[in-house]
């Protein structure tokens, strides 16, 4: 029992918060905007705790990328109950070019640095919506992946995750060394209290580089323009079944 | 139907009725008293499960959950992170640098980042940030808009009049800055933990804490994990205690724990009851055309009417893009219960004075907030044992300026003196456990502080005469731009703004355009922009005393008069399922923090308290 799980938790705008598209098109408003941690990472953190505390896993160590303020969310994820954390600093335009494809490759690079057992981590961003890092860092890893997780039980060296699917539940049983991804029905994410969060102040956050894991951040997509969505048109009110019809008609629909 | 499913409840309620009367407790829950269902009159709906209303002691669901709280000392705790709260802490920390003494200093602040819940015009007299940190502008202090241009009229339904603003008049204002007030607050807890305060946003004081011998011990945060019936969730945790020498409440205006203190210390017994007003803001993006950076404008008259207490404000800001903000101020002492502030300030917006700028452009933020507005005569005693009151929730808003943030700070800066004097001297014996500081209160008797809001005593009380607005205006013509406000009497208010309000039936309900969505908006899309969030299954934190109240008395009476002055939408009067009669219907996640139900409800049965930490709008620097 030697394991050790590495948590990625994403800095994100509230969930709650109105998004604005900034004036120049070319994103949206970040600036004093309130940000939480994303809450699909919230119940991996969870997860990873769950573990820790029934004495099945060692050591939780939360992962962050992003500048300065990402430390602001790894202390949440230390206040739940992780034990250390790595801020992974990437700052400016690297920032805004950072997707899933950059991510995976410095999960995959900690992973192998910090001797990984197990990699929890949400199964989207709410700001995205990729919902590839996961997948990705697998990949990158060769390890297998139990994704969109609604439960998981460690059995020895495997992983059992039950997953919800289109079709229902799947239930697969994974080696270790291996990547799960958080569904919204794995748990209920713990309060962050005030005493915790002063004990984390404590808890240490290694600061790393991603040049120094050997990781190319470069991107291959270019955002060319952000959009507001256009603004739903009212609906009309037909009184009769033959008035329906002749709209439709009327607007070429049949 | 409805007599089988009552018929069924009651045979439930028989049967844990029988249950609990196997427990020890002497009383039963409410929710579960049997004399309830079969009063012969149809039972209040329960709304209120907050339990500063139903006590967890009595409760059968409580039974066997540990309450114990995790405690820690810090020398100093100031409950909330505005303007007066950071001030005090900075200056404590200056201070005890300055003297090379440790001090620990915690600030908690109910929202979830510094500057979230701060909503203000605002036009900044910098008076006291100077005193506070003379190299603001190194430090990069976000005032950026320094005011070059003032403008004031009246206005009717169609046009402006100008009024000319002459130098010495109160809302001059030569040398101050249009601030976007919650940035400037980012900007001094950047300062404060610079300088080794520990702030805490998200953590709400939900509690104060006493000694044995009545002193103020501290306080505890709010508790986490209680679902909206009442009852505990697998994830309850208990609030955590603060302990201090001295506890520094600086909650702003109305503050909820203030609300108890002064019960509790008799605080207000020689003063008058505060008064206030509804400050509602939003902020716009405008055509580069029609932005004049600097400019300050202020109006009186339409839409109100004269008897309405209130006013406009429009400033345009100088920071990268062409914002501006503007508001509409209603005082809470309106008589007539259909008036809905919200509903003016929409249709103030098309005057075509104010049309004019904002035409082609979009609305970013909305908030609103309650300010105070009774000045010298509703100060109350300022210091308890082992406590003191700062900023606007003592209230030292200078009501003709509009300005209460240089007050705020400078009675913080005052108290962090005073107590840094009180805990470091090492002569000082306590006859109490929690530090009593009356040095504050004499020292802010002295200070400028004091000396303004004397000289601006009776404009406001002046409103209350048969001429309304323009009575006010021309005894601020007289007494203080000439008198300096140096005559020897002190006008009265009239009374608790909850007392004002007439009969529905002597009134006139007020006609309202609808929102055309482009100048003017309806209030949900108006909530969403404030960003307000609760966590949802918690209980409702707009507790009400008596759950009948609502209906029996402010429906009855005033034709509910909370459903028109919330300016979030949390108070509704739905129709019963059963067809006969109304309900209230409390939307607390809606809850924007602006205290004016708890100030204005004629019956005084809503009990504002605070929610779960991190939840209440998220704004950005308005």
């Amino acid at each position: 029992m030697s394991a050790r799980v590495l948590v990625g938790v994403k800095r994100v705008i509230d969930y709650a918060v109105k998004i604005r598209v900034k004036p120049d098109n070319t994103g949206v408003v970040t600036d004093g905007v309130k940000h939480s941690m994303n809450p699909f990472c919230e119940i991996a953190v969870e997860e990873a705790v769950k573990l820790k505390e029934k004495k099945l896993i060692k050591e939780v160590v939360a992962v962050s990328c992003g500048p300065q303020q990402a430390q602001e969310t790894i202390r949440t994820a230390l206040a739940m109950g992780a034990d250390r954390g790595i801020h992974v600093e990437v700052s400016g335009k690297d920032y805004d070019n950072l997707g899933p494809l950059q991510v995976s490759k410095i999960l995959a690079a900690l992973a192998k640095k910090e001797e990984t057992s197990l990699i929890i981590l949400g199964k989207q961003a709410i700001d995205d919506d990729c919902n590839q890092t996961g997948q990705m860092t697998a990949a990158l890893l060769d390890w297998p992946q139990g994704t969109f997780a609604s439960e998981v039980v460690l059995e020895g060296d495997k992983v059992k995750v039950i997953r919800e699917i289109d079709g229902g539940l799947e239930t697969v049983r994974l080696k270790m060394p291996a990547v799960i991804t958080a569904d919204l029905r794995l748990n209920t994410p713990r309060y962050a209290t005030l005493p915790n969060i002063m004990k984390a102040k404590k808890k240490k956050i290694d600061v790393v580089k991603p040049g120094e894991l050997g990781v190319d951040l470069t991107s291959h997509l270019e955002v060319l323009r952000v959009d507001e969505p256009p603004q739903r048109q009212a609906g009309m009110k037909v009184e009769t079944v033959e008035e329906l019809i002749s709209r439709l008609k009327e607007a070429g629909r049949m | 139907l409805e007599s089988h499913s009552r018929c069924s409840i009651f045979y439930q309620t028989r049967k844990y009725v029988r249950i609990l009367k196997a427990f020890q407790g002497e009383c039963l829950p409410s929710y579960l008293c049997a004399s309830r269902w079969s009063s012969t009159t149809a039972p209040a709906p329960r709304i209120t499960t907050h339990y500063s209303v139903c006590p967890r002691d009595k409760d059968a669901r409580w039974e066997g959950v540990t309450m114990e709280r995790f405690a820690d000392e810090a020398d100093v705790v100031i409950v909330g992170g505005g303007p007066a709260g950071l001030s005090a802490a900075i200056r404590l920390k200056q201070l005890a640098n300055q003297h090379d003494k440790e001090l620990r200093v915690c600030v908690v602040e109910k929202a979830s980042q510094i500057g979230a819940h701060i909503l203000s015009g605002a036009c900044l007299e910098p008076s006291a940030l100077i005193e506070l940190i003379p190299d603001w502008k190194e430090r990069g202090a976000p005032l950026n808009t320094p005011v070059t241009e003032d403008k004031f009229g009246i206005l009717t339904k169609k046009y402006r009049i100008p009024v000319p603003i002459l130098p010495g008049l109160p809302m001059n204002n030569h040398g101050n800055y249009i601030v976007r007030l919650g940035h400037l607050v980012r900007w001094l807890g950047e300062q404060a933990e610079e300088l080794g305060v520990e702030l805490y946003p998200g953590y709400a004081a939900s509690e104060v804490l006493f000694h044995e011998d009545g002193s103020v011990k501290g306080i505890a945060t709010n508790d986490v994990g209680i679902s909206k019936d009442g009852s505990p969730k697998d994830v309850f945790e208990r609030g955590m205690e603060l302990h201090a020498k001295v506890t520094v409440f600086g909650e702003g205006c109305h503050g909820h724990l203030a609300k108890q203190l002064y019960k509790r210390f008799k605080l207000r017994e020689n003063c008058e009851p505060q008064t206030y007003a509804i400050g509602l803001k939003e902020l716009w993006l405008i055509d580069e055309k029609n932005w004049r950076p600097g400019r300050v404008e202020h109006t009186v008259g339409w839409p109100l009417d004269r008897n309405t207490y209130g006013g406009s404000f429009l400033y345009h800001l100088d920071e990268k893009e062409p914002l501006v903000a503007l508001g509409l101020v209603v005082g809470l002492d309106y008589q007539n219960p259909y008036l809905s502030p919200f509903r003016e300030f929409q249709r103030w917006k098309h005057h075509p004075s104010v049309a004019s700028t904002l035409k082609g452009g979009s609305r970013i933020s909305y908030g609103a907030r309650a300010l105070n507005e009774g000045g010298f005569q509703s100060v109350p005693k300022l210091t308890f044992p082992g406590g003191v009151l700062i900023g606007c929730s003592p209230g030292f808003m200078n009501v003709p300026k509009i300005k209460g943030t240089h007050t705020a700070m400078k009675s913080g800066m005052l108290a962090a003196e005073c107590i840094f004097q009180t805990i470091t001297d090492e002569n000082f014996e306590s006859r109490t456990a929690g530090i009593h500081v009356p040095k504050y209160e004499e020292s802010l008797k002295n200070s400028w502080v004091w000396k303004e809001l004397y000289s601006v005593r009776n404009i406001r009380p002046s409103f209350h005469s048969y001429f309304g607005l323009y009575g006010g205006m021309i005894y601020t013509g007289i007494f203080y731009w000439i008198l300096r406000g140096k005559e020897p009497w002190t006008l009265k208010h009239i009374g608790e703004d909850s007392n004002q309000l007439k009969p529905a039936k002597d009134c006139t309900p007020i006609e309202y355009p609808k929102p055309d969505g482009k100048l003017s908006f309806d209030l949900l899309s108006s909530v969403a922009l404030s960003g307000t969030n609760h966590e949802h299954d918690q209980p409702p934190h707009l507790t009400l005393m008596d759950d009948s109240v609502p209906v029996a008395k402010n429906l009855a009476v005033y034709d509910g008069p909370e459903q028109h002055f919330c300016p979030a939408g949390v108070y509704e009067y739905v129709p019963l399922e059963s067809g006969d009669g109304m309900r209230l219907q409390i939307n607390a996640q809606n809850c924007v923090h602006c205290k004016t139900c708890d100030i204005k409800d004629p019956s005084q049965n809503i009990n504002w308290v605070v929610p779960e930490g991190g939840g209440g709008p998220a704004y950005n620097g308005m």
